[in-house]
């Protein structure tokens, strides 16, 4: 540990297992029955999630009003969730596209799952601007199609971006996500002795057969789509960001709201990865594919978006207090000082002074702390959305129609079923998929490329 | 066994080394239906085997180009021309304002058209019955060997009297340090399979999938749409006609109007069943001008015309399927006061019913005001042209 050869770059994965090995290790959840823990933790996530289709349930029949919403706080715990799940699917993105591009090869261990991430935290994002519309059947109206009323949306509203930008951001990641796949679809088609599974991977893996003629376009497209969602995950938080940037809200009329959002985004996603992958990587034994290198890397990246976030609070702090604008300086010492002061240094704290601790090597390499780090970031950019949302719309210019917002059962049963269709899902897919990408991992085993020595 | 067809031989290797030295050599020796599999892609292996660069890129660049212009003319399009609507003091066409999604929707089609592209169209998948499947050799090189399968139909391998050199294949497999050689038929089920529209299997497949299509979609659309909160507000929490209260005394939703109350622009009518005193204590309130003949002839045209004819003569578009009016050209007609027609107007004469519902009392007068000046039209006096 003491003396680092850095000419001698660190293993990716670590104990140099067999190919073999690792198609073993890998496919194993997918084989094996679950174990009580499993069921345990099953069944957790679906009393989550049967809790909040209560909520949504008691939404679609009785309206909105059940939730805590008012008038000016028309948005409040239900835009604060989407911003917070769709926050979370970016860290999914950034590690199997920018780090792709960047050469980043301890990503290999944790792109499969970080991806599978990305979908499942957009799908759950997708909920709420949709049970927010009332009539959420009515859903449909939100896409430009010729329909009968000869009306089209008004192009010019980020909602409509947001529209655009969420559902291109689900399908590409999706795409990218089951391009990866295909391999792996095709090892586990060979490895099964299952007839009905042999069926289903047969179909998945389309007749996948592993030639070299394939992988080079393979390479090519995998090139492609990185290089498209790199922009497309920096545009979709960007895009919900100008949700709040167009207006001309106090607190919201921000032009430092994009790039502030993106790495809040990616500072809670990456959080809520490293938290997932430390339980995954112990409860399935992938120690040496999910890596303590891997992990602190993580978390160097959690310190550097953290940083950036706290420095995004500072300035815009300055700039309310610098532009001379009284709503705006009013909005800021409301935060601080006013009725949602707690959420606001709940806030600051988790996600401002704990990360700092990562500067510390001994931190940034202990699961405990990192563990507890990683939730405590969750909860503060949680915190972060609900203070921009409900503070502003409470309190803005005109004080005669200030409402304070309190959320009602309903917004917590929904909250909490959110986190429950989330890890519902990610608790299937550990089972029915590989969670690491097995021909990835494989390319990057010492030993498994061409020495290029002798020709 | 023999009459098995024979698609290939193929060759497994150890290490990256060997596997990719094997394509180096299968390309000297001018194998051109060959290939090369292994669990994951080499570095390395595209230049060995002399693969041309992927033109996957084109794809991309032409899709994503195309999809950035076709929304950009769509979005102007919909906004500027087909619903032109002014939002927030913004030019209509406000093309800033669609570069969000215009790089949605680009991202979103050239990323789709790649990966069809690759998969369906480069690859020719789904392909689950090539002949490398479900193979020993498909089994090792899926997981941790290498494998070069060289097809039998390679021109290298026809002899000059069209049979197969098969031992060239095997000595240059062995020369190259391939350790397991096995050669590779076709499948006689998949070559033999022919898919049948009529297969009972699959008339059953599709039967099922039309009942539950037809069932989706009439439930979704005849009972789902009817049950709250699907059924568009159509039950609210208010009242509505004929329904009951407990808010008031009589339980009864609805409140009668005091005795004696009168609503704006609806006086009673007073002469009901009394048509000739009508006639003579009731006067046209409406002078006659252009705009209340206007007024008058467009009414006229839609309630009086259908019977009483454009002209008021009894020729009407409806002669034949009920007993004609008699002409409004009549002396009798003439002679009446505007207050008699207004009579016959408002309560009905013999089959005529009552217009009172569809005429409001001013609409009545003007329209007898332009009877009179059809009656005058075709009676026209001397005294007219001056």
């Amino acid at each position: 540990m003491d003396s680092v050869n850095y000419k001698v770059e660190i293993p990716v994965i670590e104990g140099n297992p067999s190919l073999g090995g690792l198609d073993e290790l890998i496919s194993r959840p997918t084989i094996t029955k679950p174990d009580r823990k499993y069921y345990i933790a099953l069944s957790i996530s679906l009393s989550m999630l049967s809790l909040g289709v209560i909520g949504v349930a008691l939404t679609f029949f009785y309206g909105i009003g059940m939730w805590g919403n008012n008038i000016p706080v028309a948005w409040a715990f239900d835009i604060t969730n989407f911003v917070f799940w769709v926050g979370i699917g970016h860290a999914g993105t950034l590690i199997s596209a920018i780090l792709f591009l960047l050469r980043q090869k301890w990503r290999t261990g944790i792109s499969r799952f970080a991806e599978g991430m990305t979908i499942f935290a957009v799908m759950t994002a997708g909920i709420f601007p949709i049970i927010h519309l009332g009539r959420p059947w009515l859903a449909g109206y939100l896409f430009p199609y010729p329909n009968q009323h000869s009306l089209w949306v008004n192009f010019t509203s980020p909602l409509i971006w947001d529209v655009f930008a969420v559902s291109t951001y689900f399908t590409v990641s999706l795409i990218f996500w089951y391009v990866g796949l295909i391999p792996d679809l095709a090892v586990l088609r060979e490895r099964t002795v299952n007839k009905i599974k042999k069926i289903i991977y047969s179909i998945f893996s389309l007749g996948w057969r592993f030639s070299n003629r394939h992988w080079q376009h393979y390479d090519m497209v995998y090139l492609i789509l990185a290089g498209f969602a790199t922009p497309l995950v920096l545009s979709v938080h960007t895009i919900v960001s100008f949700d709040f940037a167009v207006s001309i809200l106090p607190g919201w009329h921000s032009t430092i709201f994009p790039p502030y959002f993106v790495a809040g985004a990616v500072f809670s996603g990456f959080a809520m990865v490293q938290n997932i992958l430390i339980l995954i990587r112990k409860i399935f034994n992938y120690e040496h594919i999910i890596t303590l290198n891997t992990l602190e890397k993580m978390n160097k990246v959690i310190l550097l978006t953290g940083s950036m976030v706290g420095y995004s609070y500072l300035m815009e702090m300055f700039i309310a207090w610098y532009s001379g604008i009284q709503p705006e300086r009013f909005v800021f010492i409301n935060r601080a000082l006013g009725p949602y002061a707690v959420e606001f240094w709940i806030m600051v704290s988790c996600n401002v002074i704990f990360p700092q601790l990562f500067w510390f090597k001994k931190i940034r390499r202990s699961i405990i702390i990192m563990f507890a780090i990683g939730i405590f970031v969750n909860v503060g950019m949680w915190m972060e959305r609900f203070v921009i949302v409900v503070t502003s719309l409470s309190r803005d210019f005109l004080p005669s129609s200030w409402h304070h917002f309190t959320p009602t059962w309903v917004d917590f049963s929904i909250l909490i079923g959110s986190f429950g269709f989330f890890f519902t899902w990610l608790l299937l897919f550990t089972k029915a998929l590989p969670v690491v990408s097995m021909a990835e991992v494989k390319a990057v085993l010492k030993g498994s490329q061409p020495t290029h020595g002798d020709h | 066994m023999s009459n098995k067809i024979l698609y290939s031989y193929t060759g497994i290797f150890d290490t990256p080394d060997q596997i990719i030295q094997a394509a180096e050599m299968a390309v000297k020796e001018g194998f051109t239906k060959y290939d090369v599999n292994t669990p994951y892609p080499l570095h390395g292996m595209d230049s060995a085997m002399k693969l041309p660069p992927s033109k996957l890129g084109y794809i991309a660049l032409i899709f994503g180009l195309s999809a950035a212009l076709a929304t950009a003319l769509v979005i102007g399009w919909m906004s500027a021309i087909d619903y032109p609507l002014v939002v927030g003091g913004k030019p209509l066409f406000s093309f800033p304002a669609y570069v969000p999604v215009m790089f949605e929707v680009t991202v979103l089609t050239a990323s789709i058209a790649t990966v069809v592209a690759m998969l369906f169209f480069f690859f020719k998948l789904p392909n689950i019955g090539h002949p490398l499947h479900g193979t020993g050799y498909m089994k090792t090189v899926s997981s941790d060997k290498y494998g070069i399968s060289i097809q039998v139909n390679d021109p290298k391998l026809i002899l000059p009297d069209g049979s197969f050199n098969e031992s060239f294949i095997l000595k240059f497999l062995e020369s190259v340090g391939s350790k397991e050689i096995a050669p590779v038929y076709w499948d006689e089920e998949e070559i033999n399979h022919q898919n049948k529209i009529l297969d009972p299997k699959f008339m059953v497949f599709l039967f099922v999938v039309a009942i539950i299509t037809s069932a989706v979609t009439y439930f979704s659309l005849n009972i789902l749409m009817n049950i709250t909160p699907f059924n568009w507000m159509a039950e609210q929490q208010k009242l509505s006609v004929q329904q009951t209260s407990s808010v008031f005394k009589n339980h009864s939703g609805m409140l009668v109007p005091v005795p004696g109350t009168v609503a704006r622009n609806s006086m009673p009518y007073q002469f009901s069943g009394q048509p000739d005193s009508a006639g003579k204590s009731l006067i046209n309130p409406i002078p006659v001008s252009i705009e209340s003949l206007k007024k008058g002839e467009i009414k006229f045209d839609v309630y009086c015309s259908p019977c009483h004819g454009f002209n008021g003569d009894g020729a009407g578009r409806l002669n034949g399927q009920f007993p004609n009016p008699p002409t409004l050209h009549s002396d009798k007609v003439r002679k009446w006061t505007d207050a008699r027609i207004f009579a016959v107007i408002t309560e009905g004469q013999n089959v005529m019913p009552s217009y009172a519902s569809q005429l409001t009392v001013d609409e009545r007068w003007t329209v007898i005001n332009y009877i009179r000046a059809l009656q005058r039209a075709l009676n026209a006096m001397e005294s007219d042209l001056k």
